[in-house]
């Protein structure tokens, strides 16, 4: 099955099939990575939900409607899996998946992960803005709308002027979408950078689910 | 709303203040900077026109954006505009040594550069009457500690983005109460990835989860140390 359009990712997200005996509860984000990394590794037994791509822009959500979820699926799955990294939760994704006791990404974002926690880590955020396939695809509607640019693009530097570069973390190789990430860092008046990540520590941390 | 057949110098004081609310709300800086010179003309001490026009206009402003009317881009815009008129008043206000709601030394933390909400609690204290310091991005807690030791503020203001940068905020308030000047300073924290527990957890007076909340917070606090008889 592939995914939905991103506008629905975005918005709506994604509801289980309610088949198979994994629940893997997800960034609307990431939905096609990760029906990419089951496909790859013949996962049949996974089945995804995802919550609405969108709440990366008001974090402090996501505690509250991951717990939702993973209640929903209790006794209908027999193991959950939350595909969120901590994501500007400041640690209470992680309190609340310890309290229903189901396990999680590790690191702080999508960012660290695709480009592995790890080297991540070792250069950390820095001046850098950063970009996915699914948020270069979705820049009108995570950045340039929900910061009123659209309406006041006299308000990018007073967003963007302590940012140097922005690096486009690729993890498809597609030209359209570099292509669309660049126009980005211009918009921004930013530095460009592409880094191919494919799916970092995403691929291993689902294709060792069981 | 500014229509183009608004002339302000013909409007009497009150309905230019009322347009000034407005102009506020709209985020218009050239008309507040022209609102604040007519008033200036007319004889308005530099204290009035903060309070009565730009203070005024901006509580307006914090209503609604912590009622979920107004949201961060146009809550810029009217700070901005804020700004324009502040920009003006602050040496009229220096000179004729008008009194003030409060002093906040601000800054995001080191390693974090996002400053859209510091700089947004920063605009909305002044526009509510606060003297800010604003040390801007990146600050060390060397920085910090200087800063509070030159300007006396009331209040400290530490702001983070991320969650890799906000375990800093404990890195200074530690090293304030090993210095033993940790009870002589309001200390609120914001950002993103906080909560009122983080808040709490590192000996933060409050956490503010945006830049109305601090601008009560932040009356509040500072009215009751007032109370207490405590001064920096």
């Amino acid at each position: 099955m592939p995914a939905p359009s991103d506008r629905i990712l975005t918005e709506a997200g994604l509801a289980p099939r309610g088949e198979g005996r994994l629940l893997v509860i997800a960034c609307g984000a990431l939905a096609r990575e990760i029906i990419a990394i089951r496909d790859a590794n013949r996962m049949t037994h996974l089945d995804l939900q995802c919550l609405p791509a969108i709440l990366h822009n008001s974090p402090q959500r996501i505690p509250a409607l991951v717990e939702a979820a993973v209640l929903e699926a209790r006794g209908r799955y027999e193991t959950v899996f939350v595909a969120y990294a901590d994501c500007g939760t400041g640690g209470l994704l992680r309190a609340t998946c310890d309290r229903l006791g189901v396990a999680m990404l590790e690191g702080p974002h999508c960012y660290s992960f695709f480009e592995g926690n790890d080297i991540f880590a070792e250069h950390g955020e820095g001046t850098t803005f950063w970009l996915t396939d699914f948020l270069a695809r979705q820049f009108d509607a995570f950045v340039i709308r929900p910061l009123g640019l659209d309406r006041h693009p006299e308000l990018r530097d007073m967003y963007f002027g302590n940012y140097e570069k922005l690096v486009y973390l690729a993890q498809s190789d597609d030209p359209a979408l570099t292509e669309a990430a660049r126009e980005a860092a211009d918009y921004l008046g930013l530095e460009f950078e592409r880094r191919a990540t494919g799916f970092g520590d995403l691929a291993s941390a689902i294709a060792a689910l069981r | 709303m500014a229509d183009d057949d608004i002339i302000l110098s013909e409007l009497d004081d009150d309905d230019l203040v009322a347009q000034m609310f407005d102009d506020l709300y709209d985020g218009l800086k050239d008309e507040i900077e022209e609102g604040v010179h007519i008033l200036l003309g007319r004889g308005w001490a530099p204290y009035d026109v903060l309070t009565k026009a730009l203070v005024a206009g901006m509580k307006i402003v914090g209503d609604d954006f912590r009622d979920g009317i107004l949201f961060v881009p146009e809550v810029l815009l009217a700070a901005n505009a804020m700004k324009g008129g502040m920009t003006i008043l602050k040496p009229l206000l220096a000179e004729t040594g008008a009194p003030r709601m409060g002093k906040m030394v601000i800054g995001t933390v080191k390693g974090d550069i996002h400053d859209i909400g510091k700089n947004l609690v920063s605009m909305m204290m002044e526009g509510a009457g606060f003297e800010v310091v604003d040390l801007g991005i990146n600050n060390a807690v060397e920085k910090y500690l200087e800063t509070l030791e030159v300007e006396k503020p009331d209040i400290l203001g530490m702001s983070a983005l991320l969650t890799t940068t906000m375990p800093y905020m404990k890195i200074v308030i530690d090293t304030m109460k090993e210095k033993g000047i940790r009870e002589d300073y309001i200390v609120l924290v914001g950002g993103a990835p906080l909560n009122e527990e983080f808040g709490r957890a590192i000996g933060a007076d409050a956490y503010c989860r945006d830049a109305a909340v601090a601008v009560e917070t932040a009356k509040s606090l500072v009215a009751r140390r007032h109370n207490q008889g405590v001064t920096a």
